[in-house]
């Protein structure tokens, strides 16, 4: 059966047969105190006002919709890039943060914890804690605490607590694991910021509603600069898939706009060292959310690999699952190599270094297919600040 | 149906021990020489870990204890075949299967209970089994294998909430002592837990009850005993089980400390 909206979730957060609450009755009156009440929060004009406010004040939106001539000549369509990286931060997870602190407040929560695998969530949900005053300890692996140093270092500086996730992979989704085990373990005073449209409902309609900024001013800024509202093509790189989430969001029941996510395929496909989670992946459970997931056939779940640290999740979103599985979406595996390829031509074209998470959407433009008349979106999810250290460690790649 | 679970209840006088132990650990073929050990030495009720990667519920003892078992090469498969006679061996006491659902979910629900009644398993325990999900889903098939579902229970879990519970349960609720994973010391005032023990007792509830999380030894056993019929613990009986060359020995000791 079509839907007539692919927004949203049914009242047990289910998007088709993916999403959700898979969770141990420990976290059962958190998240159902979060279900009961986000969606009168978010409604609320106060709440809003003040949500507006700090995107405008605090985050500095809108932010650009850039049209890159240089790309656009290189590949034969019109690129337009969304300037995410210009968020307070350097990345679109702030967006989220802000929100979610503003909900926190009002569930009359004083403790926040996050977990991080880039970083990027995790200094957005420091940077509006420390905003806020509240406490704030952010869960990292240990494997990410090392690729990601400035980032450990940026938290630490505004006041968080980086604590290291020290078991299976050490990264993402081992964070995650640490993140519900503390919450599990403060279940009064703490509220958990999920980075991600992951997790438990309601955190991927939370989220995803909390990102769908992205996309609503896409359409006025396309409007304007192209004379109508729908691009042919939006592109956006997808681990958990946030990013992707708000860039699609005011596009999901607008059929004539193709929406290409992006996945890391690592060392490639088969080779054993892969994020790429629509073509590996199986529907199963993990962080409380029924979704596609990396697993063994007796449900384990993988390890995945990516060089960026961002989209190493062994999932992605129920909302995504959903997407791929009605082929609303369509899902493009990129190796780290040509992404990492993607960084020097950005970079180069458009005086822009993206973040290795954006590069993977980057590096998908030569696939579209889009015609010199086309208008491409890509989602410029986040700044490549943070990545410098790989960037100077592949430079031969990148040269 | 009466299953062993429920007989244990009824017929016996004393505060029961539900011991908890992960499947394939410390070694792979560990599994039912411990079990063995641990109904000799009096464990009344046991609990058998199948290991998952990402176990939620449980702290860093369980999980460590689960990747060794993963890394022996322990799986569903592995475990029935272990547990296919373990009925001639240890007639009565009763074995629940704790676990999570996504490596159930993959191997099949129904097969799942048909594997697990054909050992002779007598309830299952799945923390992350939503209620809603378990009534519209798998009520039935559970009740066609008499496998009996064990539900948590937690300081926050609302009063119609465990009612609710206690109308779908027909053999133990699972008191979780305090906030917290698995082997979590009790950070919770002594009067705040006690408290709530006390207020769970004073529902009148139908199904007995057992206490589990920070149940470590003979003194935390002997005070969760005072609020329910009995206790659970598992991460102590880990602890005592690293590093040992002779599992089944540790696991006896283990629970003669506890009981003696």
């Amino acid at each position: 059966m079509t839907p007539t909206t692919y927004k949203e979730p049914t009242a047990r957060g289910y998007y088709g047969q993916f999403g959700g609450a898979f969770i141990p009755e420990m976290l059962y009156p958190n998240v159902e105190e979060l279900r009961d009440n986000y969606l009168t929060i978010l409604a609320d004009p106060e709440f809003q006002r003040e949500y507006q406010q700090l995107l405008r004040d605090f985050v500095g939106r809108p932010t650009p919709l850039f049209e890159a001539k240089r790309l656009s000549k290189k590949y034969n369509t019109r690129i337009f890039l969304k300037r995410e990286d210009l968020c307070h931060t350097g990345a679109h997870k702030v967006n989220n943060t802000v929100g979610q602190i503003l909900l926190a407040q009002r569930l009359g929560k004083t403790r926040i914890i996050a977990e991080t695998g880039a970083g990027q969530h995790g200094v957005a949900t420091a940077t509006v804690c420390a905003l806020m005053g509240m406490e704030c300890i952010v869960y990292m692996g240990s494997v990410d605490m090392e690729r990601q140093r400035p980032n450990v270092e940026r938290m630490r500086l505004l006041g968080a607590e980086v604590r290291p996730a020290t078991s299976g992979s050490q990264t993402l989704k081992d964070a995650t694991n640490e993140a519900i085990r503390d919450w599990i373990s403060n279940p009064v005073d703490t509220h958990y910021i999920i980075g991600s449209v992951v997790g438990p409902h309601p955190y991927p309609d939370l989220v995803a509603r909390l990102q769908a900024i992205i996309s609503e001013e896409m359409r006025k800024q396309l409007l304007e600069k192209t004379g109508s509202e729908l691009p042919q093509y939006v592109v956006a790189c997808v681990g958990g898939g946030s990013n992707a989430a708000g860039a699609f969001y005011h596009f999901l029941d607008e059929p004539s706009v193709q929406l290409i996510a992006v996945e890391a395929a690592g060392h490639g496909i088969t080779s054993g060292h892969s994020a790429a989670t629509s073509v590996l992946g199986k529907p199963g459970i993990i962080h409380g959310s029924r979704t596609l997931l990396m697993q063994d056939e007796d449900g384990q779940i993988t390890e995945p690999y990516s060089l960026s640290a961002g989209l190493d999740y062994p999932g992605i979103g129920p909302l995504h699952a959903y997407l791929a599985a009605e082929g609303r979406a369509r899902f493009i595996s990129i190796e780290d190599e040509p992404a990492l390829r993607a960084v020097a031509e950005c970079s180069r074209l458009e005086g822009i270094i993206p973040a290795l998470e954006t590069a993977h959407a980057l590096a998908a433009l030569g696939q579209l297919g889009a015609g010199p008349d086309d208008v491409v979106v890509i989602n410029l999810s986040g700044r490549g600040d943070k990545d410098l250290e790989t960037y100077m460690k592949y430079a031969d790649t990148i040269k | 149906m009466n299953n062993r679970i429920q007989q244990a209840f009824q017929k016996q006088g004393k505060k029961l021990l539900n011991v908890y132990f992960t499947a394939g650990y410390p070694r792979l073929h560990d599994t039912v020489p411990v079990l063995k050990a641990l109904t000799t030495a009096g464990a009344d009720l046991i609990e058998i870990g199948m290991p998952f990667s990402d176990p939620l519920a449980d702290g860093p003892v369980i999980q460590q204890s689960s990747t060794v078992a993963l890394q022996n090469g322990m799986n569903m498969r592995v475990l029935f075949t272990q547990l296919k006679d373990i009925r001639n061996e240890v007639p009565e006491t009763p074995i629940l299967l704790m676990g999570y659902l996504n490596p159930v979910m993959q191997f099949g629900v129904e097969n799942f209970c048909r594997e697990a009644a054909a050992a002779g398993v007598d309830g299952v325990i799945l923390p992350d089994l939503p209620l809603d999900d378990y009534v519209a889903e798998y009520q039935e098939i559970f009740r066609r294998y008499n496998l009996k579902p064990v539900f948590l229970i937690t300081p926050q879990t609302a009063p119609s909430r465990i009612r609710r519970i206690d109308e779908l349960t027909d053999s133990f609720l699972y008191l979780v002592s305090g906030p917290g994973t698995t082997g979590g010391a009790n950070t919770q005032a002594e009067g705040v837990q006690d408290a709530y023990f006390q207020r769970i007792e004073d529902m009148q509830l139908r199904n007995p009850r057992l206490i589990g999380f920070g149940i470590a030894d003979k003194a935390s056993f002997q005070h969760a005993c005072q609020y329910a019929e009995g206790a659970i613990i598992g991460s102590a009986l880990i602890k005592a089980l690293d590093g040992t060359d002779d599992a089944p020995a540790a696991a006896a000791k283990f629970v003669s400390s506890v009981l003696n």
